[in-house]
């Protein structure tokens, strides 16, 4: 079974993003990685086409640097990458990257396409969905399991209280949540085979999107700093901590 | 027009619809609610009552029988006819997929997480941890489609009734192939933590899933209170993913949140500032927790939490 992994280049989530002054997020010269959440995506890719002999392609959209979060998941497994690298996508909102990727996605026969279920900088948590619709396909979100059984899905969707269990014919998309397996880390030598593994390096233009098909509908007009906390008290432990505490509980009338 | 999409089940309608409908109110001109899945005409009265001068409802079961699609696909089709303005829909896990497939059918743009309502075209929320309060233009093709955090108004009656108009739900096979085949509560004791008054909440610092047993005592010791957990601890495997709070997860807005052992990643950040009073216990004194919190301890989890555990027994008398 031939996967499709949907991988996204972030700014470090432990350094500190900035917006520029065009009010994008600065996502060039920046420290980044591959989103954390995506390799819950691409560790579900692999285990699924290695039970099944089947490939992962990486398919990515982002600037040049995005180049290193494709390379990180050719290291942990996946077999070739795509990324759509346009200065015209930037500032893309969620319509039009999937506009891109799901071009990117039909240029070759797939069975399944996977993905994290948001992204860890713009967590729109719906980018999935769209590609699935633009590709006519059904879809299976929020899962904390998935299983493949000849041509039917079968997957453990997330919901407010529990989870349901959904099944699905593929193709498919899915959206797998964190934690629903342990991505593995790649090992030396896999790390060393992800420079030679084909990465294909593609423009808006190379998709056949019009100019009107990748301009963003939406844009940041106003930018504020939110109102600071003002700063509590900070004790130690051993001042009692316990009691304090529980006078809190009983000023806010809660004990 | 601004349109409600509405998350029905057969306990009513979600309390994020009518926290969605009261703002839709405030931004003036006719306010209508879209309620599909079994459960929709009886949430009618209450959509109305909070503001739809119409709802659009069907109760057939393929709404909540499979994911996405036929939502979608009867949803697209209302628009086309009636052509609202603006759709709002909550960050729901149905209401996502609802929406993200809504702006493929309509080539809209699409805006998440937003915390306020401005006009039918910006909308607000918040980014960089919470750090930065943005306003967004919303351009293009009608609808603009704007998913709204829940709690982020809260829902005031507005005295309506509204016009309840039956939706024939006609879904071809093909849109019906994600199917719903199974449902599972998983049982929580006390109240849901998006109800509770006291949500305590575990993260990476305890160390091992059988830690949160502490956190389950300290909740019941105080009552009306709720266990919730960091990211960190979700992705570690030891609690489900239902008790997550941040940006990915559940939003709250507790009397008092106790946050322990938690560093207070902008993740985590998102989904309990909120919060009346907060409390941080962590042994790193640099954590960024302690510069949110009213009251921040620095120290060993495992000596404060049994001792508060027993100071809250013994005050309440247990």
């Amino acid at each position: 079974m031939n996967v499709v992994a949907l991988v996204k280049y972030v700014p470090s989530p432990q350094g500190t993003p900035q917006l520029g002054p065009d009010n994008l997020l600065v996502r060039s010269g920046v420290e980044g990685a591959l989103d954390p959440g995506d390799e819950y995506a691409l560790e579900a890719a692999l285990q699924i086409a290695e039970a099944s002999g089947g490939e992962v392609l990486a398919v990515s959209m982002g600037p040049d640097d995005a180049l290193a979060g494709v390379q990180r998941a050719l290291a942990m497994g996946a077999h070739k990458g795509v990324l759509i690298t346009d200065e015209g996508l930037r500032g893309a909102d969620t319509l039009v990257t999937a506009r891109v990727l799901a071009a990117a996605i039909s240029r070759a026969p797939f069975d399944l396409i996977i993905g994290g279920v948001e992204s860890t900088d713009g967590y729109t948590g719906t980018l999935p969905a769209t590609v699935a619709e633009l590709l006519g396909l059904p879809s299976a979100t929020f899962a904390r399991k998935v299983e493949v059984s000849g041509a039917d899905l079968r997957t453990e969707r997330q919901t407010e209280t529990g989870y349901d269990v959904v099944t699905c014919p593929i193709p498919a998309v899915v959206t797998v949540t964190s934690g629903a397996n342990e991505p593995r880390y790649p090992t030396l030598k896999g790390i060393m085979s992800a420079k030679t593994k084909p990465v294909e390096r593609l423009s808006a233009s190379d998709l056949g999107l019009s100019a009107e098909a990748t301009t963003a509908s939406q844009g940041i007009v106003a930018v504020a700093e939110a109102p600071a906390k003002a700063g509590g008290e900070v004790i130690n432990a051993s001042d009692d901590a316990a009691s304090r505490i529980a006078d809190m509980l009983a000023e806010a009338k809660v004990i | 027009m601004i349109w409600v999409y509405a998350d029905v089940s057969e306990a009513g309608a979600s309390p994020a619809a009518l926290e969605l409908l009261t703002k839709a109110r405030e931004l003036g001109g006719d306010v209508a609610a879209v309620a599909l899945g079994p459960g929709a005409n009886a949430a009618s009265a209450e959509l109305g009552l909070h503001g739809a001068s119409t709802v659009y409802v069907s109760d057939d079961a393929v709404f909540s029988d499979s994911v996405g699609q036929p939502a979608a696909h009867v949803l697209a089709a209302l628009v086309a006819e009636h052509s609202p303005e603006l759709v709002l829909f909550s960050t729901s896990y149905d209401s996502r997929d609802v929406a993200g497939r809504l702006q493929a059918k309509t080539g809209s743009t699409l805006m998440s997480n937003a915390s306020d309502v401005l006009a039918l075209d910006r909308a607000r929320t918040e980014i960089l941890g919470g750090t930065k309060i943005v306003d967004v233009e919303l351009r293009g093709p009608s609808p603009h489609i704007v998913l709204v955090r829940p709690k982020s108004f809260v829902a005031e009656p507005s005295g309506g009734t509204a016009t309840v108009v039956q939706v024939a739900a006609e879904v071809p096979d093909e849109l019906r192939a994600a199917r719903r085949v199974e449902r599972h509560a998983e049982s929580a004791s006390g109240p849901k933590l998006e109800d509770a008054k006291v949500v305590v909440s575990g993260g990476r610092g305890l160390q091992d899933p059988s830690n949160f047993s502490m956190l389950d005592e300290l909740a019941a010791a105080i009552g009306d209170a709720a266990v919730g957990a960091s990211r960190a601890a979700v992705d570690a495997g030891w609690v489900p993913y239902s008790y997550q709070i941040g940006q990915t997860g559940k939003t709250v807005k507790p009397e008092i949140y106790l946050a322990v052992g938690i560093s207070g990643a902008t993740q985590h950040i998102v989904g309990m500032k909120g919060a009346k009073r907060i409390i941080a216990i962590n042994k790193d004194a640099d954590a960024p927790i302690f510069g949110l919190a009213d009251l921040g301890v620095i120290g060993d989890l495992f000596e404060v939490i049994p001792a508060l555990t027993a100071e809250v027994r013994a005050r309440r008398g247990l």
